[in-house]
């Protein structure tokens, strides 16, 4: 014996990678990545948000590879992303214009364009189907798209915000329109205070679980008060970037789904009363996290003793990749420092220390 | 070598915005330089920062060594020696003489370095004063100011306590009389090492974003009063049960079937070297 901890680790880490494919062997049945991206699209939008990069595909790819682990696969998509060059900034996104499929406001019965329900699980019961075993997908498939085909197309109107019409009365306390070039947080590090648009990449990309509980612990009694959604819509953005030759001129390169929140909180103003805006914005599908975030920004603009209301404790410990690499380092050796911390231990405690 | 990336796997944009850090390091000894640390195919946390001032560093002729907890052959030594094989094909190497890159974790290797060869340590937790002030916004403004009396004061606190300064591993120094500096977990036993060295130290923290140096013949001291000296790990007594080496860094190793103790290098290529010898 000897090196017995230190040594071999080449062939330990082989077999160890080996070894995963175990836990991939269980069944015949394949995952086609088609499946994945289609049928598991709430968990792509999850993966591509905390990863910051769309890329639908390549998140089916990714959760395909590690056995569906949410960490893993934005770990995978972050390193992809560092080998891209960086070509181009897009315009900036008026989420106003934005294509609906679900809008609704939980401050108004009605608003301008109406409150669109869309799809959600909200209205569901939580109750198992054993039957969804034995569908169909082809059936579904068909179904949908005849469905689709009998409905008559509507021109698209882009909604104004709920919070338009309460601007014009002087209600409203927000963030002013700049767009200015957004400090990016992939390039830079995080110093503090941080310019807003710093904070809102950093909370769009953070771990769900994490914007989540914060937020509920800011509604719970640990930050301001009881906000209300004034908007959440969810649809389709257009993305642009500058075409070179012609500085007025912009290119369009395709649209993407995101999910965009306002809320509203009541706050004091000299005597009186207006409402402040907390905003969220998010990849794909993923209410909870954008209301969380709208939650949250606000906090972090009203400042004071609790966690959700400290910027530098809600922006640096949010972040999957970080978050989970540290926890997991811990799983390294540390014969080194611990023979130091035993050192350390062991002095205070010798007969001659006096 | 795969090709579908590039050689050394970042982008040469990103190389250069580190090199850059690294010249700034440099030239300001102990100050932490801030830089917009890439995501790699390594975890945050096992050695980021470390890999991405290799990675920018490396060129074709250079020969790297890659350590942690003083060996060639642990776990993630050997997995960051692979993925930087992956994307380089630069010759690596245990010979701690013959290399002219070496990423190590929680060790500086017995044998002196020289000047040519640069050591580039991976860093978890830059701030030195993290641990008497959470807030960056904070600490940034005390290592501007120079007020560095609450870290003074743990110490002194941890005298009267004790009777014994009870930091270990990641024991903080004063580089050039300027800068509070934390030399990552390394031990106590590696500290005098800092001091006036020949070759280049730079250290990564890829997960917190900072790079920070200490160049050739910079002075290093480890904090200590000057009625009680800055005291080094012990090991009075204890021999390497495989070179016989009684001035090294030991582990300490519980035998499997007997569970007895015994001692052993930590540093396995200077081990070798000694036996062989």
């Amino acid at each position: 014996m000897a090196y017995v901890a230190v040594s071999g680790g080449k062939e330990a880490i082989e077999e160890s990678i080996k070894l995963l494919d175990y836990y991939r062997s269980g069944t015949d049945k394949d995952l086609a990545i088609e499946a994945i991206e289609n049928k598991l699209s709430l968990l792509v939008d999850r993966v591509m948000g905390e990863a910051g990069l769309y890329a639908r595909t390549y998140a089916a790819l990714a959760l395909r590879q590690c056995e569906g682990s949410i960490e893993e696969a934005v770990f995978l998509l972050r390193a992809y992303r560092s080998t891209l060059t960086r070509n181009y900034y897009s315009d900036t996104v008026d989420a106003g214009e934005m294509r609906v499929v679900r809008r609704i406001s939980a401050a108004f019965k009605d608003i301008i364009g109406g409150q669109i329900l869309g799809a959600t699980y909200d209205y569901t019961h939580r109750l198992i189907d054993f039957e969804t075993g034995k569908e169909d997908p082809t059936a579904l498939r068909q179904a949908m798209h005849k469905a689709l085909a009998e409905q008559t197309p509507e021109e698209i109107v882009p909604c104004p915000r709920v919070s338009e019409e309460l601007a014009k009365e002087g209600l409203i306390d927000r963030h002013s329109p700049n767009d200015q070039s957004p400090y990016d947080v992939t390039a830079n590090i995080l110093e503090f205070p941080t310019t807003r648009s710093a904070r809102l990449q950093t909370m769009a990309r953070a771990d769900t679980g994490f914007v989540s509980g914060l937020a509920y612990s800011a509604l719970r009694g640990f930050g301001q008060e009881h906000p209300t959604v004034g908007e959440l819509r969810c649809g389709y953005v257009e993305l642009y970037v500058p075409f070179l030759p012609d500085e007025k001129e912009s290119l369009y390169i395709g649209e993407i789904l995101i999910t965009e929140v306002e809320c509203f909180n009541a706050v004091d103003s000299k005597d009186q009363l207006k409402l402040a805006v907390g905003y969220g914005a998010v990849l794909g599908r993923n209410e909870t996290k954008a209301i969380a975030m709208a939650v949250v920004d606000r906090e972090l603009d009203n400042g004071g003793p609790y966690p959700a209301q400290n910027e530098e404790f809600v922006l640096m410990h949010g972040d999957s990749l970080e978050m989970n690499g540290f926890i997991s380092h811990l799983k390294l050796p540390h014969y080194v420092t611990f023979q130091s911390k035993l050192d350390a231990v062991r002095k205070t405690r010798r007969a001659d220390n006096e | 070598m795969n090709s579908n990336y590039n050689f050394a796997f970042l982008d040469e944009g990103s190389k250069k915005e580190i090199r850059r850090a690294v010249l700034k390091a440099v030239s300001i000894p102990g100050y932490q330089v801030p830089f917009g640390s890439r995501e790699l195919p390594i975890g945050r946390g096992w050695g980021t920062g470390g890999i991405q001032l290799t990675l920018s560093l490396i060129g074709r002729d250079d020969i790297l060594k890659v350590i942690d907890q003083g060996s060639d052959e642990s776990v993630n030594a050997v997995n960051i020696k692979k993925f930087v094989g992956l994307c380089t094909d630069v010759r690596t190497t245990t010979d701690t003489r013959e290399a002219t890159l070496i990423q190590t974790r929680h060790r500086i290797p017995e044998r002196a370095l020289t000047n040519g060869q640069i050591l580039i340590f991976q860093v978890p937790l830059p701030e030195p004063l993290r641990v008497v002030e959470a807030r960056e916004e904070v600490t940034k403004k005390m290592h501007a100011e120079k007020d560095y009396a609450s870290m003074w004061l743990q110490l002194y606190e941890s005298l009267v306590k004790y009777n014994k300064v009870t930091i270990g591993a990641e024991y903080p120094c004063m580089v050039e009389g300027r800068y509070m500096m934390n030399p990552s977990p390394i031990p106590k036993f590696d500290n005098p090492k800092l001091h006036k060295a020949e070759c280049l130290y730079l250290f990564g923290a890829g997960r917190e974003k900072k790079i920070y140096a200490i160049p050739p013949y910079t002075q290093v001291v480890s904090l200590a009063f000057d009625d009680v000296p800055f005291e080094k790990e012990n090991f009075v007594g204890k021999r390497c049960r495989l070179c016989g080496s009684a001035d090294t860094y030991l582990d300490e190793i519980f035998d499997r079937q007997t569970g007895g103790r015994a001692y052993q290098c930590s540093d396995t290529s200077h081990c070798q070297w000694t036996a062989d010898s």
